[in-house]
């Protein structure tokens, strides 16, 4: 299968409300085969909601979804071919992995030999062919997890595999363990694979693409490095990163912005944001160095040393905000000039990114 | 699970409970072992018997012995033949009730209601229920052709006891195993349906399993209450017909209060005692390892 | 769950033969003796309530019935108060002898009452008790603490530890925690546990009638003397019997939402 679309998909798990409390509010979006995603984004944002929409869990209270081109909006989870992993593991307790391996290909008919040599197959990947005779019931969390993700992955059709927060009660010391060979696996099989989370290293690690949510909403598809660079929400820019991107509240006109008494030149011309908008301007901490070539004065309040780097928190006129030390740099309190690479400086209107124009 | 801290002063705590199980139990138990060990010419006068009593009640050749093997074995193969009914029948309707919704708390009150009915009005009930003349069950029975008299017929009273038992204690199977099911988290029926797991499959391979402690559970309490059964087949049959329904507990009563046997009594008491604790102390046993097993 | 048409007709089937003998009773209650021997009906050609007000007028079976209720209610009341700190002991700390103590409690929640009816009444007479509400109410004592204990302890484990610890930082004392902190908390649970020490007296009765003669005669026995009198009287015998369901019906109404958990005993 090449790709699952979903076409105006929303849901609400109560009857007449409003779209705006909707768990999950209308997406439009294809997913490819092969590649891995990412949803992400707090509690509450509407990731589970989508994830068990895609599996058939939840029929969607508007839209459709196709597998390639094929309406499977009221088809059941069993005939969708999607394998699903859990919080936590759903094993068979009186099956050995093997058994549990093969129990998939069982209730589907398939003949002794296949099942044998695709089970073997599988464990090898996953590195379980040493516990294939053991009850599955007395192992660790970790294996049992990569024991439910094989009953996924046995099955040579399985058109997409759809993770829920799999690495909840894995011990943290396994976790990336467990990462790597996720991702490990998504390079052997090239299957479509949808990661729900709310740990933005687990998404950015994890993911060729990553779906940024919050309160039911879609705010940003892209990769990574894109998320990083380039949010297109000021909740990505906070969420994503630590710390997250700074906001400082600012006036904007043409390609001068003013921020507590000062101006700074901006690289693109942005029109004038409507009465009663909100201005802010967006920098990553990364973006924006103490260095006596700035023009933005700031008052240093705090220097935090994390080895590699160093986080600098200083004070724009009422605004608090962090910024990069450079590594030979003196240290000291007082006064001190920010320097912002203007490419990376964004304005936000109403939380949402404008593009503007070249200068 | 965190240790507990050591406080013998806990003891302050418990003393409340221990006084009052001491009093109802280990003191009227210390008459018994006493009567148990005496013989009476009559008119308080007592003499040291030693195990006498004890080895005539335990050898099926006298009297007493061959009485108490007789009940015994009435006992043991009730409790089977209840058991074998109502631990299936009341898994049964358990995986029939609705996971959620307001017609599970109506199923359940109702069939909460005949285990709070006092057990002789339960006996009262199935008196009425179980004649041939003004009960339903006995006018079906017979009008069907079956030869059915609960006061005369050995087989039928036997039956008629059965059946009074599982009307009245499968709710407690039914409970116990609806509330070990309501404890299965959604995701394993979920991964079952993704596995494409027949219905069979989910009960053998999830249900079943996740069941075990609560069906041990279900089996050891109804074994012993089977074990203990007293008024409802007193009132129904008075323990007949003949001796035909005649528990160990009818026995024991009738050779305490109604005759002057109480050396007999006494042994037999004991003896009853001490299969009844030796099948708690298996219970125990076997609870506690499940619950060690579920922790580890 | 099963899904489908098949659980439905069978639950229903099932709840149809539980009911039925209750609904027979309650059948029996309306008739007169001579209408029931004169044939079978499935409902009262001429329902008549004049076993009822035979009962409510009868000073005989209101006082049986004040015992009865008297004899529940002040058991249910001794065995959980006396069951609240000793599950609360046996939950938080351990001591020496707690797992000897627990399992002997537990041997009382099954002892068989046929054991202990000639002794509890050589017993109860020896303390001047005998033939009062209290003898029974005590007496039933010896299931009924053990299972208050048993299913307290279980909903005291859930409740976490640093609730507990936090009370003692803050400076309360032992009492008045447990009264105004720890009490609060397990309120169903004190209120499923009441329900079963209620259910378990109300329906146990070898010891009831053996430990008592005239004052203090449950309805048990007043039915018991119903069978000596001119033949059977089923009539009268059947409205006594749907009396006595009233109080449990009404017990679990008000604790119809805990009954699961409640059978659970928190152990499952």
């Amino acid at each position: 299968m090449a790709r699952i679309t979903l076409d105006g998909v929303a849901h609400s798990y109560q009857t007449d409300s409003a779209e705006t409390t909707y768990a999950l509010r209308r997406l439009d979006h294809v997913w490819r085969q092969g590649r891995a995603y990412a949803l992400l984004g707090p509690s509450g944002c509407g990731k589970t909601t989508l994830l068990n929409i895609i599996s058939g869990l939840i029929t969607p209270s508007s839209g459709r979804i196709l597998f390639d081109d094929k309406d499977v909006t009221a088809l059941p989870t069993e005939k969708r071919n999607i394998a699903q992993v859990f919080q936590f593991p759903v094993i068979y307790d009186t099956m050995t992995v093997a058994q549990n391996l093969a129990f998939p290909l069982k209730n589907r008919g398939v003949e002794r030999g296949a099942i044998e040599r695709r089970v073997r197959e599988i464990a090898e990947l996953l590195d379980l062919t040493k516990d294939l005779g053991r009850p599955a019931r007395g192992l660790t969390a970790d294996a049992k997890q990569k024991i439910s993700l094989g009953r996924g992955l046995v099955r040579p059709d399985v058109a997409a595999v759809l993770f829920d927060e799999p690495l909840t009660v894995i011990d943290p010391s396994l976790k990336w363990e467990l990462r790597s060979k996720l991702k490990a696996v998504h390079r052997a099989l090239d299957v479509l694979m949808i990661y729900v989370t709310h740990d933005q290293i687990e998404a950015l690690t994890f993911a060729d693409e990553v779906v940024v949510m919050k309160d039911g909403r879609v705010l940003q598809i892209a990769t990574p490095g894109q998320l990083f660079d380039e949010p297109d929400h000021t909740f990505v820019g906070y969420f994503i990163g630590s710390p997250g991107m700074n906001l400082v509240e600012a006036e904007v006109d043409g390609a001068t912005a003013r921020v507590a008494g000062q101006t700074i030149q901006l690289a693109r011309r942005y029109p004038k944001p409507p009465a009663g908008s909100s201005v802010r301007l967006g920098f990553r901490p990364d973006y924006a160095r103490l260095s006596s070539e700035g023009v933005l004065k700031v008052q240093v309040q705090k220097i935090d040393d994390l080895g590699r780097r160093r986080l600098a928190r200083v004070k724009l006129g009422p605004h608090e905000i962090f910024a990069t030390v450079p590594n030979d740099a003196p240290i000291n309190d007082g006064m001190a000039n920010l320097a912002i690479k203007p490419e990376r400086l964004f304005v936000y209107v109403n939380d949402e990114r404008v593009a503007g124009e070249p200068s | 699970m965190t240790d507990k801290p050591i406080n013998n002063r806990a003891w302050l705590l418990v003393a409340p409970v221990l006084a009052f199980v001491l009093f109802s139990a280990l003191l009227p138990m210390m008459t018994v072992v006493n009567y148990s060990v005496q013989d009476t010419m009559g008119a308080n006068n007592f003499f040291w018997n030693g195990d006498g009593w004890f080895r005539a009640v335990l050898d099926p050749s006298t009297e007493s012995g061959q009485r108490f093997a007789d009940a015994l074995f009435r006992n043991l193969s009730f409790s089977f033949v209840a058991l074998l009914i109502e631990v299936p029948l009341g898994v049964a309707i358990a995986l029939c009730l609705p996971r959620r919704g307001w017609v599970v708390g109506l199923c359940l009150v109702i069939m909460a209601l005949p285990m709070l009915i006092p057990w002789n009005v339960v006996g009262t009930i199935w008196q009425i229920f179980a004649r041939a003349d003004i009960g339903l069950f006995g006018a079906t029975l017979t009008g069907l052709g079956l030869h059915y008299n609960d006061t005369q017929d050995p087989v039928s009273a036997w039956c008629t006891i059965v059946v009074i038992d599982v009307w009245h204690w499968t709710p407690l199977v039914i409970l116990l195993s609806y509330a070990g099911l309501r404890a299965i988290s959604d995701a394993y029926y979920q991964a079952a349906k993704i596995d494409g797991a027949s219905r069979w499959a989910v009960f053998v391979n999830i249900e079943l399993p996740k069941l075990r402690k609560v069906l041990v559970l279900a089996i050891l309490l109804r074994f012993m209450q089977t074990f203990m059964i007293y008024t409802e087949p007193f009132v129904v049959t008075g323990g007949g017909p003949g001796s035909a329904t005649t528990f160990l507990s009818i026995d024991l009563v009738k050779i305490a209060l109604g005759q002057v046997d109480l050396g007999a009594a006494a042994a037999m008491s004991l003896i009853y005692n001490l299969i009844t604790i030796t099948l708690c102390w298996i219970f125990y046993t076997i609870m506690t390892q499940l619950d060690r097993r579920r922790d580890a | 769950m099963r899904r489908g048409v098949v659980p439905k007709i069978l639950l229903a089937i099932y709840l149809v033969a539980l009911l039925l003998p209750i609904y027979w009773l309650i059948n029996m209650s309306l008739r007169t003796n001579e209408d029931i021997m004169s044939g079978l009906t499935f409902w009262p050609r001429h329902p008549s309530f004049e076993k009822y007000s035979a009962i409510f007028n009868d000073p005989t079976w209101v006082h049986a019935f004040a015992v009865s209720l008297a004899y529940v209610v002040i058991n249910t009341v001794i065995s959980v108060t006396v069951a609240l700190p000793a599950a609360y002991a046996f939950n938080r700390y351990r001591f020496v002898g707690d797992k000897h103590l627990f399992f002997w409690l537990l041997t009382n929640l099954m002892a068989p009452a046929s054991v202990y009816a000639m002794p509890f009444f050589n017993l109860y007479y020896a303390l001047g008790l005998f033939d009062s509400v209290w003898a029974v109410a005590l007496a039933h004592c010896l299931f009924n603490v053990p299972l208050a204990v048993w299913i307290l302890e279980g909903f005291i484990g859930g409740v976490p530890r640093e609730i507990d610890e936090t009370a003692a930082i803050d400076g309360y004392s032992f009492p008045r925690f447990f009264v105004r902190i720890f009490l609060p908390l397990i309120a169903n649970g004190v209120g499923v546990t009441a329900f079963f020490c209620f259910m378990f007296s109300w329906v146990e009765q070898l010891l009831a009638t053996t430990l008592t003669a005239t004052e203090a005669l449950p309805f048990a026995a007043v039915m018991t003397r119903s069978y000596s009198a001119s033949g059977m009287d089923w009539s009268l015998l059947a409205a006594a019997g749907v009396l006595t369901m009233i109080p449990g019906a009404i017990v679990i109404w008000f604790v119809r939402n805990h009954i699961a958990k409640g059978f659970a005993l928190g152990r499952v």
